[in-house]
């Protein structure tokens, strides 16, 4: 087991380097210039942007600023924004609490939400409760996240005037009245992420449960005698959540990346807002920092779902 | 399990879910913390705002920006929203107010060449400062700051942003603590290019003493000092979360502290210029939103709630359509869109002027621009006093049509063509979907005179770009005719009205740099400037400058369009906003206050 730790690790070291040359290269080669704002302003000649484009060292190549960033990546330094002129990391710990509260909240209610939800469809496969919850899931689905926000924000908080349109990232929970204007401005965004994360896991939990409902230990155990309850519970749920188990380790690292188009939409301004900001901005360190822990995240969840496999499935051995 | 026992559970979850939630709101990162003042928040000098608090004055003045601030030294701005961040605690010697005049602020009074400030041969200026001015640390604001913030940014590994405007300086002499004399590089007739509006605030030297150079993003010290500037204005930082939300409090040195209304100064960044509008004017959550560019169908019916006030006017640049003198055939290789290459019909000015009399320019500020817009025809409209009188561009299709057929080009089909040349144009814009929009109406206007046009759009990241390793950017221009936005950045016409001449063509030579995009070039236009350049005199300086822009337009080297207003919205009970072509939307934020 330990073994199979270390070698997915070390595998993972040359994926990293691979992932970050890439997203490297891809900002490298795409037009932009952190002060295109300003491209037409005489007051700022095009002179003065090169000369600034110089001191970030954007005159070099892109394979010796790829070196350069990796070595001072490996000595721990992230750089600075070019938005700010302040430590990336410094930015990253500043919007993570945001992007934690609302898009974290949003990934536990739908996974709290999805699991009794997919269960009870499956079980009562082709009840009313399921018609609707499948009809819901796919509406889930298909819907994008910035129709949903700009409907939910139309009606709920610009007609009724029930939750505010403007998030507002300083406030501090001290007390009651505090804790309610948090929870009335995280309502939204979270709807809009809940939305659309239960609809993928519902199906998932369905299906999963749905497999194991007509196996033949199933029935089995109901010959035995065993109340339904016991059967769905302590049989059919135990096995069917294995794969959903793994899926769900696989949606954390997503919690981090931030959602981009909710964050954006509702104000929330955390991580997701970061990155596309950045990218708008040509800000390559603030992009390459986030995209590189995310990757990182990802490899690192892999690990925990596969080896999360093993642990909850005697099965599966590591060799 | 049964059904209701499944969902009490679940609500139970949901519940735990939240508070869970807000838990982790309680431990939020540290956001950048304001520099403790160095003495005593208290004035001696001046008298505490001691007056009686007035039932309404104080509270909380919340201004919202679809762009968020991301530093708070201005020098470093990387969008207006930096400038305008900064605003809030920083102060030039002197701003300029919405009828485009000169307000002193951190200066006494506005040098002029009657009062001995200006010299009359254009070779210095003098600004005496206020006295007595203070920092937000408490101590004393002197004439060595102002030269310190020249010095900081005349250094170009700091990476000044508004470097362009202490290039002129030559020399900043200190004649006493409250008097500098600014020597020019060469005589000049903008003495007002330097220490005014949001370029020219100035920083304390004490907190950017060691940050000349690289060290200005590179240290630690530096790093901190940008993201909390102590300033001179009427607030104070108290918390900035960069790309997110800057909170000021009052700065009790300020010199006219017991004038200023608001207590506190949130400006909270990102979403969009629409949920922004909405905020002023359907939830009222926002006193103030900055920049409203939307298109005026979605834009009207909001501004009808009843209760905002759009606030519009000046200028926010012209859209104009760019002829393209040179040749952008693709046939031609590497002389493609070279001067020395003539555009084989567009330097035919029957073609350009039946171009300009074709265009609807009232149909597409009605549909499109509404309140954000007025039709032009001039391409210099601000200040007001070079807007020319001189020029007419009413829509006119048979004038256009007679035109062309005098001079030529006869319709086949329904292109015209001279000489087997056909009026088949490429037109070229970045992707919005105004330009877009605008696009379509004028790819109609110009069919109806025989004018078949293509259109392209570009990605804004390129089309404006400048990068010379692509085909696609404004300056390359590889099309016939472009539009874009733009407009003069001072007062002062002349750096503005210089990107017309011969010199400033944008070529391969120059990495396709000059500011000529068109490839415009009339000797006569040329003698006018060189004019301009040695002119002192405003009066005269001001004339030029009309003759220019009507020389330009009744030749067809531009074709103006639009001249774009682009509103912000303030809440009914907030007084004191005005628009501002040459400077800040929030120029006198320290004026603001809540009526009844």
């Amino acid at each position: 087991m330990l073994q199979y730790i270390i070698r997915r690790i070390l595998i993972a070291i040359p994926t990293l380097l691979i992932i970050s040359f890439v997203i490297f290269a891809v900002l490298a080669l795409a037009p932009g210039d952190p002060l295109a704002q300003f491209a037409l302003n005489p007051a700022i000649p095009e002179s003065t942007r090169e000369l600034i484009r110089i001191q970030f060292g954007l005159d070099q190549p892109w394979p010796v600023r790829y070196v350069r960033w990796l070595t001072s990546l490996m000595r721990g330094d992230w750089g600075f924004s070019f938005g700010t002129r302040g430590p990336v990391i410094d930015l990253i710990w500043q919007r993570l609490p945001q992007t934690l509260t609302v898009v974290g909240t949003a990934y536990l209610i739908a996974v709290v939400l999805a699991i009794p939800i997919g269960i009870i469809s499956a079980v009562k496969q082709y009840s009313i409760f399921d018609n609707v919850a499948t009809f819901f899931a796919f509406v889930g689905f298909s819907v994008p996240s910035f129709f949903t926000g700009l409907v939910l924000m139309l009606v709920f908080a610009i007609n009724l005037k029930w939750f505010p349109i403007v998030y507002n990232t300083t406030l501090q929970v001290v007390d009651w009245d505090t804790f309610t204007q948090q929870v009335r401005q995280m309502t939204l965004p979270v709807t809009v992420l809940v939305v659309q994360q239960t609809a993928a896991l519902t199906r998932f939990m369905r299906s999963s449960m749905l497999d194991n409902l007509n196996l033949d230990y199933v029935r089995t155990a109901r010959a035995k005698g065993l109340s339904d309850r016991m059967v769905v519970l302590r049989h059919v749920l135990v096995n069917s959540l294995i794969p959903v188990v793994t899926l769900i380790a696989l949606g954390i690292p997503t919690i981090f990346a931030g959602a981009i188009i909710t964050e954006n939409l509702f104000r929330v301004n955390g991580l997701g807002a970061l990155l596309i900001t950045s990218i708008n901005n040509s800000d390559t360190p603030v992009v390459m920092a986030l995209t590189f822990i995310f990757a990182i995240l990802t490899v690192v969840f892999n690990l925990i779902a596969d080896i999360l496999y093993g642990v909850l499935d005697p099965r599966v051995r590591y060799s | 399990m049964s059904h209701k026992r499944l969902w009490a559970w679940m609500t139970l979850m949901a519940v735990a879910a939240i508070i869970l939630a807000a838990c982790g709101a309680q431990q939020q990162a540290q956001p950048t913390a304001a520099p403790q003042p160095t003495a005593a928040p208290q004035p001696t000098a001046e008298p505490a705002p001691t007056t009686p608090p007035a039932a309404q004055k104080g509270g909380k003045l919340t201004i919202l920006y679809w762009q968020a601030v991301t530093t708070l030294n201005p020098h470093l701005a990387t969008g207006t929203k930096d400038f305008d961040g900064a605003t809030v605690i920083l102060e030039p010697l002197a701003r300029y107010n919405e009828k485009d005049e000169l307000v002193p602020f951190l200066a006494a009074e506005i040098p002029t060449v009657e009062n001995g400030g200006v010299a009359p041969d254009g070779t210095s200026v003098t600004w005496k400062i206020k006295p007595g001015l203070k920092w937000s640390d408490g101590t004393d604001f002197t004439v060595d700051d102002v030269i310190f913030t020249w010095q900081y940014c005349a250094d170009p590994a700091t990476a000044c942003t508004t470097k362009a405007s202490f290039d002129p300086i030559a020399n900043i002499e200190k004649i006493d603590d409250t008097t500098l004399k600014i020597t020019w590089k060469e005589p000049t007739a903008a003495p007002y290019i330097s220490f005014v509006g949001p370029q020219g605030m100035i920083l304390q030297k004490k907190q950017f003493e060691n940050c000349i150079g690289a060290a200005a993003s590179t240290s630690a010290e530096c790093q901190a000092a940008n993201l909390a500037p102590i300033g001179t204005n009427a607030w104070k930082l108290r918390e900035f979360r960069p790309g997110d939300t800057v909170i000021y409090e009052r700065n009790p040195f300020f010199r006219d502290a017991d004038k200023v209304f608001f207590d506190e100064v949130e400006i909270k960044g990102g979403g969009d210029a629409t949920s922004a509008a909405r905020a002023v004017c359907e939830t009222g959550e926002v006193d103030f939103a900055w920049n409203l560019q939307i298109p005026k169908a979605v834009l009207e019916p909001i501004l009808a709630s009843g209760k905002c006030d759009a606030i519009a006017g000046g200028s926010f640049g012209v859209e104009r359509i760019v002829v393209n003198f040179s040749n952008p055939d693709p046939a031609l290789g590497d002389k493609r869109s070279e001067p020395d290459q003539p555009h084989p019909f567009l330097t035919d000015p029957a073609v350009r002027r039946a171009i300009s009399l074709a265009i609807d320019r009232k149909a597409i500020d009605d549909q499109l621009y509404g309140p954000t817009g007025e039709p032009t025809c001039n391409v210099l409209v601000v200040p007001a006093s070079v807007n020319s009188p001189n020029t007419k561009c009413d829509r006119n299709v048979e004038e256009a049509k007679r035109i062309l057929e005098e001079a030529g080009w006869k319709l086949n089909g329904s292109v015209r063509e001279k000489n087997g040349v056909k009026l088949i144009v490429t037109f070229q814009t970045s992707i919005n979907t105004l330009r877009q929009s605008s696009q379509a109406i004028i790819k109609s206007n110009l069919a109806e005179i025989g004018i078949q046009v293509n259109v392209k759009a570009i990605d804004a990241a390129v089309f404006f770009s400048g990068d010379p390793g692509n085909p696609d950017t404004l300056n390359k221009f590889y099309a016939d005719l472009q539009m874009y936005t733009n407009g003069p950045s001072s007062t002062d016409p002349q750096q503005y009205l210089q990107g017309w001449t011969c010199a400033e063509r944008a070529s391969s030579a120059n990495q396709w740099n000059g500011n000529n995009d068109g490839r415009y070039c009339n000797p006569e236009y040329d003698a006018l400037f060189e004019q301009l350049k040695v002119e002192l005199d405003p009066a005269r300086r001001a004339e030029l400058a009309i003759k220019m822009n009507d020389l330009l337009v009744n030749d067809g080297a531009i074709i103006p369009l639009i001249n774009r207003r682009t509103p912000n919205a303030k809440l009914k009970n907030l007084e004191g906003p005005t628009f501002n072509t040459f400077d800040s939307s929030i120029w006198n934020i320290a004026t603001w206050r809540r009526v009844p």
